[in-house]
């Protein structure tokens, strides 16, 4: 269909493409709740790589361990950390939309920046947890 | 004649894409799982940074902690397939590289869960 031939000065007209529209809440909140989702994707591979190594005795746990802890590591965990808390929250908010809830104009950009709010209290609060030495509590 | 569909597909209640809302449920349904399970996984990989396997292989050895483990995994790797494919058939309209992308997405699937499943299977035996 994109390549009909078009008489010059009869143009067709165009749908309005992603490039013209002014960047709102509720969709850079969309865009990141996919793009989030397709890390998550990635991230699956950190989980079974996790419980593979764990199986694998101490000297596999170990060899997850120094990769994990590399400054490349870390920044791959909080990405991690930060996509798995917004895409929860926002998974939330989809939930609720589902059922008929916060379709409100105001309600859903409020929404919507509370979640990128909250994802990343959550996601630096995290590693602040860790870092401050509160975590492994499971011990 | 009152309809176009077959009486099959009358009682079925499919329209031409074949699947119905199946799909769409199915990734309602693992995400509301989800919100429980990831919000448990959260608080078991925090509570296990910072200690040593055999803290996490005493964690995992409680019958409940492995089986919320495998739950996670194994819908984690469902509900990731159903959302790959969504944004598969958005973006992606060559039909050989769709059917490419399904093929893989699928395969993935069936790997990851397979992969964290055996993997838990190998630590509960060696517990």
């Amino acid at each position: 269909m994109a390549d009909t031939p078009q008489k010059p000065g009869h143009e067709r007209p165009l749908s309005p493409h992603l490039s013209i529209y002014r960047w709102q809440v509720t969709m850079l909140a969309s865009i990141t709740h996919r793009a989030t989702g397709v890390a998550l994707a990635f991230g699956t591979l950190v989980l079974a790589w996790w419980l593979v190594s764990i199986s694998n005795g101490p000297e596999g746990y170990e060899r997850f361990m120094s990769v994990a802890t590399t400054p490349l590591g870390v920044l791959v965990l909080f990405g991690f950390a930060w996509s798995l808390a917004f895409h929860l929250l926002n998974g939330i908010r989809h939930l609720a939309w589902d059922l008929g809830y916060g379709f409100n104009k105001v309600t859903a950009t409020q929404t919507g920046s509370l979640v990128y709010v909250l994802s990343l209290v959550l996601a630096i609060g995290a590693f602040a947890f860790v870092w401050t030495g509160h975590a492994g509590y499971l011990q | 004649m009152s309809s176009l569909q077959t009486p099959l597909h009358q009682v079925q209640g499919l329209g031409a894409a074949h699947s119905g809302t199946g799909h769409f449920w199915r990734q309602r349904i693992t995400a509301l799982a989800l919100v429980p399970l990831g919000l448990w996984f959260a608080f078991a990989v925090l509570g296990l940074i910072d200690t040593n396997e055999v803290a996490i292989l005493s964690f995992l050895s409680h019958w409940w902690n492995a089986l919320l483990m495998a739950a996670f995994a194994t819908i984690m790797f469902y509900h990731m397939s159903l959302g790959l494919q969504v944004v598969t058939d958005d973006y992606v309209h060559g039909a050989g590289m769709r059917i490419f992308l399904l093929l893989l997405i699928r395969f993935a699937w069936i790997a990851g869960t397979s992969t964290c499943l055996f993997a838990l299977i190998r630590i509960a035996a060696s517990t």
